[in-house]
Formats: structure tokens, C-alpha cells, sequence
């Protein structure tokens, strides 16, 4: 008898030093997100990075996407519905993390469609044809041309401007960053440097709201 | 009779301290995967396999208590000492290139955690195993006395 309650509180017990440890894990993640967000905000944000919202708000999402990732494109509405809630408060910074193979070739166009100041224009024309540039996770780069002719850029600008070698640092420093802030796959967020807990979009509206009311 | 069932105690303890390294192991490896959001390599996959079914097939050798645990519980965790250990070689750079049995991604011989300086999660897998197979085949020896 003895024998079977030692085998069941040491079974509670481990199951319960888990799921503690996994809590005291999650805030101090937090917390150090936070802190590194003061010290070494360069790492979340780039002087070359697209802003959307207004650049005075006090609450910042940044968020490390791929234009590939589907999971990205289902956010974008919600990300966009989440901002108008709160008008003013929020901003939204674009990091890239090009994780499929073929993407790189992708963000090389959104970052030359920043230069002309089209960037969130592009990432939407480049979202709404997802399935047809990118069928089952395989980016083909060469066909999103055809779908991002009614944004407005000048084509022949841009494709100069894909070619320079500022565009391929850019990437560079983002996927550095995503690697320094252990962004591990796409999308991932960062409200005012902290993660989110788990993933999910009640997850970021949760940590928006936090963050919305604790700086207004 | 009495030396006997004291003989049997002890052996048990030593299956259920088998089981609680199972436990800690597999609870461990699931907080590097699960909560720290490390992915885990082929490797380490392989080693579960080892892992995770000792954590219930334990239990049954305990209630009642059976001789016999060490037919059934040494194979796996004969079987994760050894893939532990190629781990390792492979991580200390022993093992060449060529035969990484490891897919684009996370590459085997990735190093995600070093405490003190030396202890890696290959390393933690390779005592945990290590030491269930070494209490096993105590528990073994002193039974078939």
C-alpha cells in the first residue's frame, strides 16, 4: 500500500514541478523580453523597417513574418482590425524572416516596393494571391509578379532596386535578429519586446490590451 | 521469508528509482520541446522512443513487483545508451560529417544548451539511460540470486 502512494504523489509531484516550472519559465521570458526591449531596441526594430499605424504610438507590435507563411496572411486582417481598436496607440513594425526556400526572392520585392513607399500595398497584393504563388508551402517567386501589377510601383525601379546589395543586408539583419530574439517560426510577435505566451491571436490581443492600458 | 521480502523491497526501490529517472527525463525533454521551443533533432526522436515507454511499462513491473522487469525495460534502454552515446560522439565531433543521420533543419550536432559548461541535453539523455540500465541490471543480478 505504502509502495502505490509513493508512486502517486511522486507522479503529482513531477507532474505539478512541470507545469510550475513551465509558468515560472514563461514569465521570466516575459519580464527579460521586456528589459532586453529597453536596452537593445534596435534588435526589435530597424531604422529601414515598415511602419504601419502612427510612428507616435506608444504600444508597438513587431511582427517577424514570412510571405509565404499562411498563418501570417490569416493574421494580417486581424493584426489590421486589432490596430483600428485602438486608433493612435498602436504601430506595426514588418521584420522579414524568410524561412521557405524561394521567399528571400519575395521579401526582395516588398523591401523594394518600401523604397517607393508601397510596402504594406504590396504585402497585401502579395497575401491575397498566396495560394498561387506559393501552393503547399513551395514559394515559385517568378509568379507573384503578375499579381502585385495593380499596386502602383514602377517596375523597372524596383527590379534595379532588388538587385542592390542594401536589400540582401536588410535581410540579413532581420533573420540575425529573428535568430538573436529566437523567433523559431512564423508569424511571431512581440508587443513592446515581450512575446507572446503562447500562440494565438487572443494571446496578442490580450498583450495589446495589457500593453494599451498600462501606457494611456 | 522475512530477508526475502526485504530482498524484494529493495529491488523494487531500485526499479522505482528506474522510473522516476524515467519521469524527470521524459518530462524534461518535453519542457525543452514544448515550453523552451527547442525542436528536437532525428536524434533525439529516437531516443523518446527509448525514453517515453519506460515511464509506463515501469509502473507495471511495480504493482506486482516483477523479476522478469529487466526483459522488457533493459532492450529499450540498452537500445537509447547506445543512441545516446552516438549522439554525443557525433556532437564532440568524433563521428564525420557523411554520416549524420540528421535532416536539414536542426542538425544533430546543434549544441541548444550548455550548463556548467559541458552538460548538453545528449549528454543528460546518455546518464539518465545510462543509470536505468545499470540499476536494471542490479536489480536483475540481485533478484537471480
Amino acid at each position: 500500500m505504502k509502495q502505490k502512494y509513493l508512486v502517486i504523489v511522486s507522479a503529482v509531484f513531477l507532474l505539478i514541478a512541470f507545469v510550475a516550472g513551465a509558468m515560472y519559465y514563461q514569465s521570466q521570458k516575459a519580464a527579460a523580453g521586456a528589459e532586453a526591449y529597453l536596452r537593445d531596441r534596435s534588435t526589435y526594430v530597424r531604422d529601414y523597417s515598415p511602419i504601419r499605424g502612427d510612428p507616435a504610438a506608444k504600444v508597438e507590435i513587431v511582427e517577424f513574418f514570412d510571405p509565404a507563411c499562411d498563418t501570417c496572411k490569416e493574421f494580417e486582417p486581424l493584426v489590421k482590425k486589432l490596430m483600428d481598436a485602438h486608433p493612435g496607440k498602436v504601430r506595426l513594425i514588418a521584420r522579414y524572416s524568410p524561412f521557405h526556400p524561394g521567399s528571400d526572392q519575395v521579401v526582395k520585392i516588398l523591401a523594394a516596393g518600401h523604397k517607393q513607399g508601397k510596402f504594406w500595398e504590396t504585402l497585401e497584393a502579395v497575401f491575397a494571391a498566396q495560394s498561387q504563388w506559393a501552393p503547399q508551402h513551395r514559394p515559385q517567386p517568378d509568379l507573384v509578379w503578375s499579381y502585385i501589377g495593380g499596386v502602383g510601383l514602377d517596375i523597372r525601379r524596383l527590379r534595379q532596386d532588388m538587385e542592390s546589395p542594401d536589400i540582401d543586408k536588410m535581410i540579413e539583419q532581420d533573420l540575425a535578429d529573428g535568430k538573436k530574439l529566437n523567433v523559431k517560426a512564423t508569424p511571431e510577435f512581440f508587443v513592446n519586446g515581450k512575446p507572446l505566451p503562447s500562440f494565438g491571436f487572443d494571446q496578442l490581443k490580450t498583450l495589446v490590451e495589457d500593453a494599451v492600458s498600462a501606457a494611456y | 521469508m522475512v530477508s526475502s521480502s526485504k530482498a524484494q523491497d529493495s529491488n523494487w526501490t531500485l526499479v522505482f528509482v528506474c522510473w522516476l529517472i524515467a519521469c524527470v527525463s521524459t518530462l524534461g525533454s518535453l519542457f525543452f520541446s514544448e515550453v523552451m521551443g527547442f525542436a528536437p533533432c532525428v536524434l533525439c526522436w529516437y531516443q523518446r522512443i527509448c525514453m517515453y515507454p519506460l515511464v509506463l511499462i515501469l509502473p507495471a513491473a511495480l504493482f506486482p513487483f516483477d523479476r522478469s522487469v529487466v526483459r522488457y525495460a533493459l532492450p529499450l534502454s540498452l537500445l537509447g545508451t547506445l543512441i545516446a552515446i552516438f549522439h554525443l560522439l557525433l556532437v564532440a565531433g568524433y563521428i564525420p560529417e557523411s554520416i549524420k543521420p540528421c535532416v536539414q533543419g536542426v542538425p544533430c550536432s546543434e549544441v541548444q544548451i550548455e550548463w556548467f559548461g559541458f552538460v548538453t541535453i545528449p549528454l543528460l539523455s546518455g546518464v539518465s539511460f545510462l543509470a536505468i540500465t545499470a540499476l536494471l541490471i542490479l536489480a536483475h543480478r540481485r533478484s537471480s540470486k
